[in-house]
């Protein structure tokens, strides 16, 4: 167990507002029971998972309502017990209509059959694979991508280093915070239980130093697995997966490449919790700690919510608004994504609710870039943005291509020192597009 | 369950049991939508413009005091008259008046006042101010889009067109001798009639460099050479700013404050005047250790002519500098490289603002290739770079 | 005055001298090129547009007489031009059907029932990036104008933040159908003039929450029509272009479309443009 300030990585910004104190001190609040929930059914990266329930049928919370669809997917299950009214479509929070399972409450909120509870210290990788899987766990932080994937690299890439991301950079944001302080021995033994299924007794936590409880709370039950708590420099986007594993390990993943190219695997503390659940109580991924708050918000807070969750009930929870909302953002003020309904619902990878007022938020314009080069000395990817937004102002995609514009993790530090308030992340991720079209072609 | 009795209910129960003052629910209608990041720095090109403008103060002040009335009627008609070409052309062309708000032209023109010497006519700060705004930026595209540096454009122009003018250096009101009566007149409103008229009487007087320009080099033997103009007091006056020359060039004193005030602010890259000047210490070393009867000491080079001001506030402008700190190196030396050479071995006096215009025609390749490698390039398998 | 003469001699030699060398260069790396390819050039529109799908006139013709393409690709050349390059090369050519492009939507500003403010690039493909785009159906026209820039014949208005083609300036090459995010342009043959402006395949109640004149799929048009003269897609109905008698325009006078989506080019044109001079 070690306590070191981790070397950090190179670029980056320093959020001067960082809104935590909005919310870090509100203990985490189990959300009441509504009458309706809409399941979105794709929750994660790779193929939806495919409906094995039908309009009419009775679920208990945590049944089976669509199995994994392949290998990068994962099952879905109910968030509470009920009849399901109809299939339909939601706005989603890509802004796209998405399916959705309409679920009637019965307000019993009745679990069905738990899986087994498993004795983790004794059985087998494949089995825990398996068993997080079946619970439907994804990477909470943001990303969705299947767990069970990210613990299954191919046969040559060897993995010998655990990292669980408890940095959480954003601003506003303090769901993770609150879970490392109240609930210490679920994300520990949950990065046990990690480290378990892929063979690796190296396992780090990494927490920014402005969460020094949470740092103490974990120091102290850390010992007994063996798990090292690496105190990290206050910096955005320390909690991105690359900076992450710079920081403890001083490795870099190579462009283009993935973690587990240089033997790490990274896991949020979010999904190491939802592990504890699902191997230890049998229990699958229904609900989330998420994070009501912003400045229009009443009280903001952190609330477990179930999945299917309206936006609009959980700014009910947190006790409505004190004035009328400019943004609605689903995630963090740094990466999350703007919606343009109150419709959308909580998935598996909504980690906050971020209302802003209007003078809070960013107005971009379209004017000319002044080669302050901010934005260069910015970049955690060591790219050129300035750069790059100009060529691919002009179309050149193939120029932005050829300076790296895919590695562009899309953090945002960029867009936000720039003193021209250019819109530089959808500059890139036109060009991701663009280029992705190209190479379909 | 108990038997309820009729009562006559209390008020104060029938008030407290009315339902509590609505939740207030947000409606979305007054959405926003844009791409993350949703909030910024407290950052914006008004911003940088008034620091720089902040820094620029004390070089202002110094003028000022040094050269008179004079320098503050050149500097007030280089910010008019730039400020009225930018609106004008924004009318013309159309465009917001964005550039005219966020004190780029303010800027601009300030800094083509520094340039020039306090003895100008007001028509030729009218010339040069179009020149600056209009050949320096505007063609290009306006702000961001210009390769060279408007200010040094307009200086450079006038320079080869007004040679007359452009050099004629009027003496600071501190300097000693038959020139103290002459410097006097900046400083009465009297006697200010000749300057507006354009007239120039009396005698002018020759910057430090002039000085050296016409003073005979020798190869061998050097020793002493430059001793009217290498002298300790000599030093001490070039530090403070006593001698002639363009307004906003001749105190160091001020221009080194300048300077730690944009680093502080991080207004600047550092690299580029420290790399400058540096170069240009090094390089006046080497020749005059060698060879001392070519050029006299760095200290020299250092303090007089513009070097202090074009390695502080004209070769950092933002637009033509490079963006890479790698780029700004490479920069510096080269701006360094050349002063060096137009002045030791040129037929101009002053190589500053050529030295700083070729290197801002070569600031685009620069950034080219002084770009640094993308995080994880070291490590990878194949060599092709990042995959789609 | 010898000095005069000198110079005229020596600027005489010089002449010579790099004329000769340039003729001996002409000769000797000359290129063989086919002159057919010059004179089919010369016959063809001489634009430049790619509508063929080639690097310019210059390349088509090349590949009309390498790769015996053929003349009727180019969606510029009237039937005289194609008819005249297929004698001038002997060959023969089918008649092709004249096609132009259509944007398959009716959401204007005032016919989306659901908006926010955009703040970002002024460009479609970025705009569907951040949520969908900033109007209400997910499937429908963005107004940001990148189908109108890309066209190299200026054949696209945007009129109230709705793409419309003029259908007489269209030439059919194609740019606005790879550059449209959401697919809603399309070619139909120039004598269709009669179309459902509707691209989304959302059920008929959940579009009239976002639009004013969506296509509810109630099958007005279908029973007025002959058969085969509509083609249905789930929840959304279209003109069927490839069937022997297209749709007529009098079937506009005799189905009132209960939401608008069924007009005739001239009609949709119409109305558009009255709403733009509302607002102008």
């Amino acid at each position: 167990m070690s306590k070191s300030k981790g070397l950090t990585f190179k670029g980056g910004i320093h959020p001067t507002k960082d809104g935590k104190s909005l919310s870090s001190s509100a203990a985490i609040q189990d959300a009441p029971l509504l009458e309706e929930y809409q399941l979105i059914i794709q929750q994660n990266i790779g193929a939806p998972p495919k409906l094995v329930v039908a309009k009419g049928d009775e679920v208990k919370k945590g049944q089976l309502i669509a199995e994994a669809g392949g290998f990068v997917s994962v099952p879905l299950h109910s968030p509470t017990s009920g009849k399901i009214t109809k299939i339909d479509n939601i706005p989603g929070p890509m802004g796209v209509p998405v399916q959705a399972v309409f679920i009637a409450a019965d307000g019993e909120d009745q679990w069905g059959e738990l899986m087994s509870p498993m004795d983790w210290k004794t059985a087998e990788p494949q089995a825990i694979k398996d068993r997080i899987r079946d619970a439907g766990v994804v990477g909470m932080g943001g990303a969705a991508f299947p767990t069970h994937v990210k613990l299954s690299p191919p046969p040559e890439k060897k993995l010998n280093c655990l990292i669980l991301n408890g940095a959480e950079c954003e601003p506003y944001l303090t769901a993770d915070h609150r879970l490392m302080i109240e609930f210490p021995e679920k994300v520990l033994e949950g990065a046990a239980i990690l480290g378990r299924a892929v063979g690796v007794t190296d396992i780090y936590i990494g927490v920014e130093v402005n969460k020094m409880d949470a740092i103490d709370t974990l120091l102290a039950k850390a010992d007994k697995y063996g798990i090292k708590i690496v105190g990290l420099q206050v910096k955005y986007p320390q909690g991105a997966e690359k900076h992450l594993i710079s920081a403890i390990t001083k490795r870099e993943v190579p462009t283009g490449g993935l973690p587990m190219d240089i033997g790490c695997v990274v896991q949020n503390v979010g999904s190491a919790a939802a592990v504890t659940d699902a191997v230890v109580e049998g229990k699958a991924l229904i609900e989330r700690i998420t994070t009501v708050t912003g400045v229009p918000i009443k009280n903001p807070s952190n609330w477990r919510l179930k999945l299917g969750t309206p936006v609009l009930e959980a700014i009910k929870f947190a006790g409505g608004v004190v004035c009328e909302p400019a943004k609605i953002i689903l995630g963090g003020p740094m990466m999350g994504f703007a919606q343009k309904s109150l419709q959308v619902t909580i998935t598996k990878n909504s980690s906050g609710i971020l209302l802003m007022k209007k003078d809070e938020i960013t107005q971009y314009q379209s004017v000319a870039c002044i080669r302050c080069g901010k934005c260069v000395d910015a970049c955690p990817m060591n790219l050129q943005p300035g750069s790059l937004s100009a060529a691919i102002e002009s179309e050149k995609f193939d120029l932005a291509s050829k300076n790296n514009v895919m590695d562009c993790v899309e953090c945002g530090s960029c867009a936000y020192v720039c003193p021209s308030h250019r819109p530089l992340v959808q500059h890139f991720r036109r060009s991701k597009a663009e280029i992705r079209k190209l190479t379909r072609k | 369950m108990t038997e309820e009795t009729k009562q006559e209910v209390p008020a104060e129960v029938v008030a407290e049991a009315k339902p509590k003052a609505e939740m207030l629910l947000p409606k979305g209608n007054e959405l926003v939508l844009s791409s993350s990041p949703h909030i910024h720095a407290d950052e914006d090109v008004q911003k940088i413009m008034i620091k720089v403008i902040i820094a620029l103060m004390p070089a202002v002040f110094a003028g000022m005091l040094l050269f008179g009335n004079a320098a503050i009627l050149v500097i007030l008609y280089c910010i008019a008259f730039s400020v009225a070409a930018e609106m004008i052309w924004c009318k013309i062309a159309g465009k917001p008046l964005d550039t005219v708000k966020d004190f780029s032209a303010v800027l601009t023109g300030l800094l083509l006042a520094m340039n020039l010497s306090a003895g100008v006519p007001w028509w030729l700060c009218l010339i040069g101010a179009f020149l600056a705004i209009w050949l320096g930026k505007q063609v290009f595209g306006g702000l961001g889009h210009n390769p060279f540096n408007p200010a040094l454009v307009a200086r450079v122009a006038l320079l080869i067109a007004l040679p007359k003018y452009m050099t004629s250096w009027i003496p600071t009101r501190f300097m000693n001798g038959d020139v103290t009566s002459y410097a006097q007149k900046f400083f009465t409103p009297e006697a200010w009639s000749n300057v507006l008229s354009g007239q120039l009487d009396g005698v002018t007087c020759a910057t430090p460099l002039g000085v050296l320009s016409t003073t005979e080099k020798v190869l061998q033997n050097g020793q002493g050479v430059f001793d009217n103009i290498d002298n300790l007091p000599a030093y001490w006056q070039y530090f403070l700013g006593n001698m002639s020359g363009c307004l906003g060039e001749t105190s160091a004193v001020a221009l080194l404050l300048g300077g730690i005030i944009l680093i502080l602010f991080k207004l600047i890259k550092w690299q580029v005047p420290v790399f400058y000047v540096g170069t240009v210490a090094i390089f006046t070393t080497v020749i005059n250790y060698f060879f001392p009867g070519v050029t006299p000491p760095a200290l020299f080079h250092v303090l007089t002519g513009g070097l202090l001001l074009g390695a502080v506030f004209m070769a950092t402008d933002m637009v033509t500098s490079p963006m890479t700190k790698k780029g700004a190196v490479i920069f510096g030396m080269g701006c360094g490289i050349i002063t060096c050479v137009i002045r030791i071995w040129g037929n101009y006096p002053e190589g500053v603002s050529f030295a700083i215009l070729f290197m801002n025609s070569l600031v685009p390749l620069i950034d080219r290739f002084a770009t640094k490698k993308p995080f994880g390039y070291n490590v990878r398998d194949d060599k092709k770079g990042a995959k789609a | 005055m010898e000095i005069f003469i000198a110079a005229v001699i020596a600027m005489a030699a010089v002449g010579i001298v790099l004329g000769a060398i340039i003729g001996i260069a002409a000769k000797v790396f000359k290129v063989e090129v086919d002159p057919r390819i010059d004179l089919v050039t010369e016959l063809l529109p001489g634009v430049n547009c790619g509508g063929c799908g080639k690097a310019g006139c210059a390349d088509f013709a090349k590949s009309i007489i390498e790769e015996e393409n053929s003349p009727s690709k180019c969606p510029v050349a009237s039937q005289e031009q194609v008819s005249s390059i297929a004698k001038a090369l002997g060959i023969e050519v089918g008649d092709a059907v004249k096609k132009v492009a259509v944007v398959f939507c009716g959401g204007d500003h005032n016919q989306e029932k659901i908006q926010t403010l955009y703040n970002g690039v002024n460009d479609c493909v970025s705009a569907s990036l951040i949520a969908g785009g900033p109007k209400g159906c997910a499937y429908g026209c963005l107004g940001m104008g990148s189908c109108a820039r890309s066209c190299p014949f200026n054949a696209i208005e945007m009129v109230n933040g709705l793409a419309i083609v003029h259908p007489h300036l269209c030439v059919g090459c194609g740019a606005c159908i790879d550059t449209c995010p959401r697919n809603i342009i399309d070619l139909a043959p120039q004598d269709a003039k009669v179309h459902i402006y509707c691209s989304s395949p959302e059920k008929g109640a959940a579009k009239m929450k976002v639009c004013a004149v969506p296509c509810i799929a109630c099958r007005k048009c279908v029973k007025a029509g002959e058969e085969d003269q509509f083609t249905i897609e789930g929840f959304n109905i279209s003109v069927n272009y490839e069937t022997e008698k297209l749709v007529d325009k009098s079937i506009f006078e005799n189905v009132k479309c209960p939401t608008g989506c069924l007009l005739t080019e001239a009609e949709h044109i119409k109305i558009e443009e009255a709403q733009n001079s509302e607002v102008a």
